[in-house]
């Protein structure tokens, strides 16, 4: 039986290496899987239906799975007018996403107030939600959400993990006295 | 029923508590004079004359006039067609009526949205509270007197409000006045 290996795997059964870093490879999952929570207050929320629909299918870059739980997604699609009697929900709503976590405010309304300049609107989503894309649009065509998934998930790849893990974080910073 | 029979049975019933009928468009409007008598008024036109049907009831706020407020019932006949309006109206120091919710069950909601919007209370009704803002908001929106833009307020974990930036707005138009400039402000005061 043969015990040395120049690389310590069997390239016959296990294919071909890929080399890579720990970053990319999680941000690589991250990207491709960003399950969204829709937040579905107006009109924007049917063209979001659309855009996950067989037409424009928003499954081609992974997005299918429309969390309604907040513990189980990682992307807040905010597609309407946020009330202030909406936006403690909202917030709420936000605050029980696991991280990471991620916000498009899609549409006039969440990114603005739009053409709501009243009382009762919250005049852009975030002012209680830190906003990662921006739709603009009234409403914006499913193929503008599309473009926004695609921006964010550009956006996911360029962000550090493990630099950013706090486990790694107390391993590596000097001990205080 | 007719509504012409309809309207001299009301006026046989209250007499001079009872102004009109104004007629616009075959649509008939009764003014109810004394608005304490409007449980009285509704119910007789409910029992006697078969308006079973209240399709709406709103309130006018007449800002600058006295009586302040008109409040609007839209009654209907499911069983004639007959349509009929009542309006009655409330000083702004009283600020108060009497329900009308032991006559049609449906005017529960109606009457919640006119007190959070207008502030108008209704003597009588087993749960006045707001509606559409939220409870501890401390202004009625829906008064002349009230911006557009709103007010500041902060209810902590409930709700915050923020004025709404208008910009010079909000592009209101004017009946009648002289040049483009004098027809559209940019923005108009209650005091115009």
């Amino acid at each position: 039986m043969q015990t040395k290996s120049e690389f310590g795997y069997d390239s016959k059964i296990e294919g071909d290496v890929v080399v890579t870093t720990v970053d990319a490879a999680l941000n690589w999952f991250r990207a491709n899987s960003v399950w969204p929570m829709p937040m579905g207050l107006a009109c924007c929320a049917i063209e979001l239906m659309a855009a996950g629909a067989s037409r424009f299918d928003i499954s081609r870059f992974g997005s299918e799975v429309m969390r309604f739980s907040p513990r189980q997604s990682d992307c807040m699609i905010v597609a309407g007018t946020v009330t202030y009697k909406m936006a403690a929900v909202l917030k709420r709503v936000y605050d029980q996403m696991p991280e990471p976590k991620w916000v498009i405010a899609m549409g006039a309304c969440a990114s603005t107030g739009g053409m709501y300049r009243s009382y009762a609107v919250l005049q852009g989503v975030d002012n209680i939600v830190p906003v990662d894309i921006y739709i603009s649009g009234c409403p914006p065509r499913p193929e503008a959400v599309l473009d926004a998934l695609i921006k964010l998930q550009a956006k996911i790849r360029q962000q550090p993990v493990l630099s950013q893990l706090n486990v790694l974080n107390m391993l590596s910073a000097p001990a205080k006295s | 029923m007719p509504i012409s029979e309809s309207i001299e049975k009301i006026k046989a019933r209250f007499g001079a508590g009872v102004s009109g009928p104004v007629e616009f468009r075959g649509e008939v409007s009764l003014t109810l004079g004394d608005a304490t008598q409007i449980v009285e008024l509704c119910r007789f036109a409910k029992l006697q004359l078969g308006f079973d049907f209240l399709v709406d009831l709103s309130s006018v706020d007449n800002y600058g006039e006295d009586p302040r407020w008109t409040l609007v019932y839209h009654l209907r006949s499911m069983t004639s067609g007959e349509e009929l309006r009542i309006k009655t109206s409330v000083s702004e120091e009283k600020s108060e009526l009497p329900s009308v919710l032991g006559v049609w069950r449906t005017v529960n909601w109606h009457e919640r949205e006119i007190y959070d919007m207008m502030g108008i209370r209704f003597t009588g009704h087993p749960d006045l509270r707001r509606i559409l803002m939220w409870e501890g908001y401390p202004y009625f929106p829906l008064r002349k007197d009230f911006p557009l833009a709103g007010k500041p307020t902060d209810l902590p974990g409930v709700a915050f409000t923020k004025p709404a930036p208008l910009e010079g707005g909000p592009f209101v138009t004017v009946a009648g006045g002289g040049d483009s400039m004098g027809r559209e402000p940019r923005v108009r005061t209650p005091e115009d």
